[in-house]
């Protein structure tokens, strides 16, 4: 049952890609690349137990957290963006 | 008997939680509009993440793997919604309008 949980968040993950790579707005791109870092994430538990390893625990939560503040940082970037430039055809 | 029922309950909730991640995947992929794109993948950030830790969560009992799943958990549900709601604000502060008309007209037409 890991391997077809497995399967499934694979293949999510790629559909996030294909959507990050033809989004039309730059805030598609940032949504695409949010659900993939939390994808990774829930791969990561997910093999630990598949391979019954629970060393990638760890890995998975250092990615939780790494995802964490980094779409945070993204985010604050944007706001401020367009705070700041106050036109909607930026980027 | 109670191993058993275990094993059955962690086993649908993490069917459960693969059929959302992957219903919210192909939502993020063909859905129109980005309110709409948002609304699958903050779906799948929420539900499928609570479902598939608490299956696996189950399988671990009580030891040192199902601390870190619900530390791994909590993060997520902490990042996931924000995260969202962040990345909306943005959105609707840049200009882009929910387009609720037009959808609303496709959804009638889809329900009848």
């Amino acid at each position: 049952m890991y391997l077809a949980v497995s399967l499934a968040i694979l293949v999510t993950m790629v559909l996030a890609l294909v959507r990050a790579l033809r989004g039309p707005t730059v805030y598609d791109r940032v949504l695409a690349v949010n659900m993939f870092g939390t994808k990774t994430a829930l791969l990561l538990s997910v093999i630990a137990f598949l391979l019954g390893r629970p060393d990638f625990l760890d890995l998975a939560l250092a990615y939780a957290l790494i995802n964490l503040v980094g779409i945070l940082a993204v985010l604050e970037f944007f706001q401020n963006h367009t705070r700041g430039a106050q036109e909607p055809g930026h980027d | 008997m109670t191993e058993t029922l275990l094993d059955i309950l962690s086993w649908g909730l993490l069917c459960l939680g693969g059929a959302f991640v992957l219903i919210g995947g192909i939502g993020a992929l063909r859905l129109p509009g980005f309110y709409t794109r948002l609304h699958a993948a903050s779906l799948t950030d929420t539900m499928a993440t609570i479902l598939i830790f608490t299956g696996m969560m189950l399988q671990a009992g009580f030891s040192l793997a199902a601390l870190k799943l619900a530390a791994i958990m909590l993060f997520l549900l902490l990042t996931g919604p924000t995260a969202s709601y962040a990345l909306a604000n943005a959105a609707l502060q840049s200009g882009i309008e929910p387009d609720a008309d037009r959808l609303g007209d496709d959804a009638g037409g889809g329900a009848r």
